[in-house]
């Protein structure tokens, strides 16, 4: 055992020696059963693969509509930026920020760091101030909120229903497909493969 | 079984940020992690009072949350006010019960829960209660992970105020407690962020001396 790392739980403080995974395999706390780490296949490859798919997904849904509403033989469509725009215009500013953030500019940040770390290191190098995007990787991860913001999307859609015939943009869509790779990328999302692999470019 | 050694009594700080692990004196203010450079302590500094000040905030600005209106809607056929509640109502008398049901869950269920959540958690630390951490521990993982759902009704009014701009038809106006809402979310994923769950465990280290 004396190779093995030491390593403590984020939650419980406990010391707990590293034992090697199988394939997939999860490793938890044995005394608060947080989860300590887990062995992806292919870790790196996939989130380098998933946030670059990802960045294409958020361009298009934040380029084109989400939903238009039909009225009165006028349709009105609106962006995810349109939104934020009205709101704020309508005195409703902290709204306006709540939803540019958690929605728009947190998810940006999100994918930008994921880039910024991944894809030096995939051609063997190391990117400056690795370590402080990093944090700020870690940083934005709880106010990322695409999945709520797509089921918020949906739930005004069928309410508007009722008022007017709403037709899904293509942005709908994109935000849809964003949410599952945004879900696969947390699933694979390694830190201490990550860093394990920094480190071996020094 | 052997008595379970904890990073702190052993002198060592683990990275909240990376991981890392690091020699450092328990109480010093500046240690930074070696490897990624994040402030580090052994536990967060002043976790419990700014739990508290964060979750008291939070309790209060709930309460015009769901009593404030959401949105104003006017239209040819009268105006109205819709709060949380009367938004889950309308909802299920109008037979989308299932829509109903997510929105009250996610808006009045899931904060009410984080914040009960929280404050027995906060309570129970304080009391150094021993009473089976590892449910404690549970509750707050599933705090963390539902918090976030409940940003939903402020997706949903924002959506809709900026889709119905047609003012001959109607207008549709966000109300306050849309603030207050956004606010009690905000509130409680600080909240969250701010209790220390290492906490919970500590009062069982001290018992062995
Ligand atoms: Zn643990
Ligand atoms: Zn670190």
């Amino acid at each position: 055992m004396a190779g093995s790392q030491l390593i403590a739980c984020h939650e419980c403080d406990l010391m707990q020696r590293e034992v090697p995974l199988p394939r997939g395999g999860v490793a938890f706390c044995g005394r608060c059963g947080a989860e300590l780490y887990r062995s992806h296949p292919d870790s790196f490859e996939r989130t380098l693969a998933f946030t670059v798919a990802a960045i294409f997904l958020f361009a298009i849904a934040n380029a084109f509509p989400i939903v238009g509403v039909k009225l009165q033989g006028q349709v009105i469509q609106t962006t995810l930026f349109d939104t934020v725009r009205t709101l704020y215009s309508e005195d409703m500013k902290s709204v306006a920020v709540l939803v540019f953030v958690t929605a728009m500019l947190m998810p940006a940040i999100k994918l930008f760091a994921l880039t910024y770390l991944y894809l030096p290191l995939r051609l063997g190098r190391a990117a400056p101030h690795f370590a402080l995007v990093f944090r700020m990787l870690r940083a934005v991860h709880p106010w990322s909120m695409v999945e709520v913001f797509l089921l918020g999307i949906l739930v005004s859609v069928i309410k508007l229903e009722n008022l007017a015939s709403v037709v899904p943009g293509i942005a709908l869509w994109s935000f849809g497909a964003l949410m599952l790779l945004m879900a696969a990328l947390a699933a694979v999302f390694d830190p201490r493969g990550l860093w394990t692999r920094m480190e071996a470019t020094r | 079984m052997t008595a379970p050694v904890t990073a702190a009594s052993l002198g060592l700080l683990g990275c909240h940020v990376c991981g890392q692990l690091s020699r450092g004196a328990a109480h010093s203010h500046d240690a930074c992690c070696p490897r990624c450079g994040a402030p580090l302590h052994s536990r967060k500094p002043d976790s419990i009072a700014r739990t508290w000040a964060l979750l008291i905030a939070a309790m209060i600005l709930y309460i015009p949350a769901n009593l404030l209106p959401m949105m104003y809607t006017s239209s040819l056929f009268g105006s109205q006010a819709d709060t949380i509640m009367s938004g889950v109502v309308y909802f299920w008398t109008s037979g989308s019960w299932y829509l109903a049901l997510i929105i009250f869950f996610a808006s009045i269920l899931v904060p009410l829960l984080k914040m009960a959540v929280l404050l027995f958690l906060l309570v129970s630390v304080q009391m150094r209660s021993h009473w089976q951490p590892v449910q404690r521990a549970r509750l707050y993982r599933l705090v963390e992970v539902i918090g976030r759902w409940s940003m939903l009704d402020v997706y949903v009014v924002a959506m809709i105020v900026s889709l119905v701009q047609l003012k001959a038809l109607a207008t549709i106006l966000p109300g306050p407690g849309a603030m207050a809402f956004g606010a009690v979310v905000v509130l409680t994923i600080f909240a969250a962020m701010a209790f220390d769950p290492r906490l919970i465990w500590d009062p069982l280290e001290e018992e062995r001396g």
